[in-house]
């Protein structure tokens, strides 16, 4: 295909669309899928052909559309009406009112069990109203497993801008000025990862899509994956066009089947629409991608981990340098960046750098995708500007604490990152601020505690995480998380001094600074930032246990 | 030939080469690094963290043995703080297994007990972990004692770059990580070790030697191993 | 090799239909030793766990040393080289599931059936495991019984979920 038929096919898309009056869309994201969407797609299907509708309504399975705790979820386009917690049953009544009649179904529409007035136009709802949506713009709108839908929506127009109208130079130029940074958790400016790659000089070089994700809490990737899988493919190509590979691997995690199927599939169709394989679009540019599966290691999040596991060994790191930039896969020049970052790449080409910068804080370009959990109402996945401050995430998306619970604290970056208590909320998010904090930005996931949590159990738990998933390689991690997490039930249990806590901090100062890679210098966090915030837990647990002594 | 570079190594200016790691550059201008992991000749994996240097303009420390020297390197190798912490690691490798040294038979011919003599360890201040570990005299000729194992690989490497054999390998992770032999078999059922002797060699501590050996008698031939490799070329 | 994995199963290789689709995983991969973890994927999807015959099988067929492969196996949480239970059952113990009781969920477990994660019960209908973090964390805490995921479930739940 070149960029002609593409453009021909895209129109072809967007104007059989045009015959469909509305757009049904059936949320089949992992959360929506488990609370039985299936049924309900099947429902909505067979109640269209029956109502003779299937000429002007069109059915598709959609990826994910945010607030997974309401689902079964079906959003109808054009009016972007979503209703909630469905079930097979259901489908025929809605059906006939809000289509055959066109007057919403008012008890069913999206949070109408928390607002007075649900909105029938979702984009109203505050859940909705306060994010912008870059990565996840097709997500619940596409069927993420038509390549079709992926082209009516703009799909590959940035790859074939790229072959025959921009040059490797120029593509890294725009990513550069479009300072985004990589969304995998460290924040390290892509355009010049893009840039080291591209000026060594190699018979071969490599492209990796970190799916790894890993962080318990955090689903973003998957999300991503699973909605919308040819963006990031779409993003893989470009970056191997920039700095000159001819292969790439995705590296998704074995936990999520789902995602690993529908890229498969994206594969598929692109290698025989021409997006992959040899001479892509007509050019003189080949190149392929392969998927290698994750068989349960946090620590091949660790770029060096995952290269060692993509070449079939235990997932240990190295220490770096040399970078994978320079001496990756096979000892290659190798790019990796995660599946969020690959996602932006598409829309930076197409819209340009200078554009793309214009959103988010100037350290901090764009926008991040937060999977949002744990004690807040309405739980899922948002995207925000960069800059979004947490007090808005949690309190204005996220509608606040249930069950007429306190806030205590929002935790981000999983075992790596930290716990923010109430008087930082106002803190614009971006990578830096959430460093000052004690956390870090992370892959993205949320996770909000009420007063009920106690925060030297939370440290425990993310402690007791670092052990199990330590590869053993370094001393520092290897031994020093397991004596942090002895120290730390110590502490919980009563037992412990003050002795005990000056050890515990010595400790994590020296696994911090000693660590191998970044599973361990970052294993300390979530202990020292609840030291640092909520240190009246550990004090409460150090007199309980004087008091037990007496 | 290598470009000649200058670097600065605890305030002192040296002339060496490209390509060379910091350890070497040190050792050749007796500069002494403390190191565990390493062993001449084998591929460095910076695991035990102990040859840990400041490096201006990297917020993180670098292991001497597997960061390369560039022009200009500004290295600081025995700052207050790296001795601190050069103590501490040497303190968890004390707690992580068993490591009384009287009833050990490396005791006055290990390079444990000596790192805790230079790096002024006094005494082990977190619990001990007490691992209760496996000692298998399945092979006719040698023994591993898992317990004084302080997982330094060095084993591993020989056995797989210097004899080829690759009987040695780690199971599990994090501290549970163990050396095994081929599927985790007794070492005397294992169908790949050649009984060459190469691993009690390098092992730094009284985790693997031969049957016989006395407490405090043990003798160990590194400089054997580093002889070899050298006249083979390896690396 | 081929035909002492055969012989320990009871019949020949071109009987045992999973032996060939781990040989044909192998030849796709030319028998490149890097493919070891993808063709341990499939050797444990066709039987559920790695049978040791198995693993001697694939570690000579991608020549590889025995340790080497041990090693991997026991690196990632994913292998299992014991029979599993005739049922799975996988609790979240993601950040999201913690928070909203997972360590209940399976003190409810224990207590019921007996069995920790990492186990099976003794009558080998049931296998415990827990998992960090399904990506399911809007439905926490989330369990996954063989290919049926539950969500927002009460340590009550259990007992009735998992009689079959």
């Amino acid at each position: 295909m070149n960029t002609n038929e593409l453009k021909e096919l895209s129109e072809k898309i967007v104007e059989e669309g045009k015959a469909f009056k509305k757009k049904v869309c059936v949320c089949c994201g992992a959360g929506c899928l488990s609370s039985g969407s299936e049924a309900v797609l099947e429902s909505m299907k067979q109640t269209i052909k029956d109502k003779g509708l299937e000429s002007t309504v069109q059915v598709i399975p959609s990826g994910c559309m945010g607030p997974c705790n309401q689902g079964p979820l079906v959003k109808i386009l054009p009016e972007e009406t979503i209703y909630e917690k469905l079930d097979g049953d259901a489908v025929e009544a809605l059906v006939d009112d809000h289509i055959v009649k066109d007057t919403p179904q008012e008890d069913k529409l999206l949070f109408s069990e928390y607002r007075d007035k649900p909105f029938v136009d979702s984009r109203e709802d505050p859940f909705f109203k306060r994010q912008k949506r870059i990565v996840l713009e097709n997500c619940g709108r596409i069927n993420p497993e038509s390549i079709e839908d992926y082209i009516g929506v703009n799909g590959y127009q940035a790859l074939a801008y790229a072959l025959h109208r921009s040059s490797p130079e120029h593509i890294i130029g725009e990513i550069k000025l479009s300072r985004l940074r990589g969304r995998g958790g460290a924040g390290y400016p892509t355009g010049f990862k893009w840039e080291t790659v591209y000026r060594h000089v190699a018979d071969q070089k490599y492209v990796v899509c970190n799916a790894d994700e890993g962080d318990p809490g955090a689903f973003m990737d998957r999300s991503i994956l699973e909605g919308d899988p040819h963006r990031v493919l779409e993003g893989m190509i470009l970056a191997g066009y920039a700095i000159g590979a001819t292969q790439g691997y995705a590296y998704i995690r074995g936990e999520y089947p789902a995602a690993i199927k529908r890229f498969e599939e994206a594969l598929k169709q692109a290698r025989k629409k021409g997006f992959l394989g040899r001479s892509i679009m007509g050019s003189d540019f080949s190149f392929d991608v392969e998927i290698r599966i994750g068989a349960g290691a946090f620590v091949c999040g660790e770029e060096t981990a995952l290269l060692a596991s993509i070449e079939g060994k235990r997932g240990t790191p190295r220490p770096r340098p040399p970078y994978p930039a320079e001496s990756g896969l096979w000892g290659k020049p190798t790019l990796i960046n995660n599946v969020e970052t690959f996602a932006n790449i598409a829309p930076i080409v197409i819209s340009g750098g200078t554009a793309f910068g214009e959103v988010g804080t100037p350290k901090s370009a764009g926008t991040k995708v937060f999977a949002l959990a744990g004690k807040v109402q309405i739980s899922g996945l948002i995207e925000v500007p960069m800059g979004t401050n947490l007090r808005d995430i949690i309190f204005e998306i996220g509608g606040g604490i249930p069950g007429g619970h306190k806030f205590k604290a929002a935790q981000t970056g999983g075992p790596s990152g930290g716990c923010i208590p109430e008087q930082h909320l106002d803190h614009p998010v971006d990578y830096e601020s959430l460093q000052e904090l004690g956390s870090i930005m992370g892959s993205g996931g949320l996770i909000v505690m009420d007063e009920t949590s106690d925060m030297v159990d939370v440290a425990r738990y993310f402690m007791e995480f670092c052990v199990d998933e330590s590869c053993g390689k370094c001393i520092p991690c290897r031994v020093g998380t397991k004596q942090m997490f002895d120290l730390l039930t110590k502490i919980y249990e009563g037992r412990a001094t003050d002795i005990d806590l000056a050890t515990l901090e010595q400790l994590a100062h020296v696994v911090k600074d000693t660590s191998l890679c970044g599973l361990g210098m970052s294993a300390p966090n979530p202990l020292l930032s609840t030291l640092r915030f909520f240190k009246e837990d550990y004090i409460q647990h150090l007199k309980d246990s004087a008091l037990a002594n007496v | 030939m290598p470009d000649k570079i200058t670097i600065s190594i605890n305030g002192t200016e040296i002339k060496t080469e490209e390509g060379k790691s910091i350890l070497s550059v040190c050792k050749e201008n007796d500069i002494h690094i403390p190191v565990m992991c390493h062993f001449p000749g084998l591929t460095d994996v910076g695991a035990c963290r102990l040859c840990l240097c400041e490096v201006k303009g990297y917020n993180k420390l670098l292991p001497a043995c597997t960061t390369l020297v560039a022009e200009n390197m500004e290295i600081q190798t025995h700052t207050e703080k790296l001795k601190e912490y050069r103590r501490v690691i040497v303190e968890m490798f004390f707690s992580e297994r068993n490591h009384m040294c009287s009833i050990c038979v490396a005791n006055t011919n290990c390079e444990l007990q000596d790192m805790a003599t230079e790096v002024g360890m006094q005494h082990v201040r977190f619990p001990f972990l007490n691992q209760e570990c496996a000692v298998d005299a399945s092979h006719p000729k040698y023994v591993i004692d898992h317990n004084r194992c302080i997982m330094c690989t060095r084993c591993v490497r020989v056995c797989s770059e210097v004899e080829g054999a690759h009987n040695w390998d780690v199971k599990n992770r994090g501290y549970n990580a163990r050396v095994i032999s081929d599927f985790d078999q007794p070492w005397g059922e294992s169908e790949t070790c050649t009984s060459c002797g190469k691993c009690l060699n390098v092992c730094p501590t009284g985790a693997l030697w031969a049957k016989g050996s006395v407490q405090g008698k043990l003798d160990k031939f590194p400089e054997k191993i580093t002889d070899l490799i050298e006249k083979r070329g390896i690396h | 090799m081929t035909q002492a994995v055969a012989d320990k199963k009871g019949g020949d290789v071109k009987a045992d239909p999973r032996l060939k689709l781990i040989n044909a995983a192998i030849k796709k991969n030319k028998s490149q030793p890097d493919a070891l973890i993808q063709v341990l994927h499939v050797a444990q999807n066709m039987y559920g766990y790695l049978p040791m015959d198995v693993v001697r099988h694939i570690t000579h067929a991608l020549r590889l040393p025995p340790s080497r492969v041990y090693g991997v196996i026991t690196f990632y949480h994913f292998f299992n080289l014991n029979k599993q239970g005739d049922h799975t059952c996988m609790v979240c113990t993601g950040t999201a599931c913690y928070v909203k009781g997972a360590q209940a969920v399976l003190d409810a477990i224990a207590d019921r059936f007996g069995i920790r994660p990492g186990e099976v019960t003794a009558d080998e209908s049931l296998g415990l495991q827990t998992a960090r973090c399904l990506g399911a964390c809007g439905l926490a805490p989330a369990v996954v019984i063989d290919d049926r995921v539950l969500g927002k479930v009460a340590p009550e739940q259990m007992e009735k979920e998992l009689t079959f």
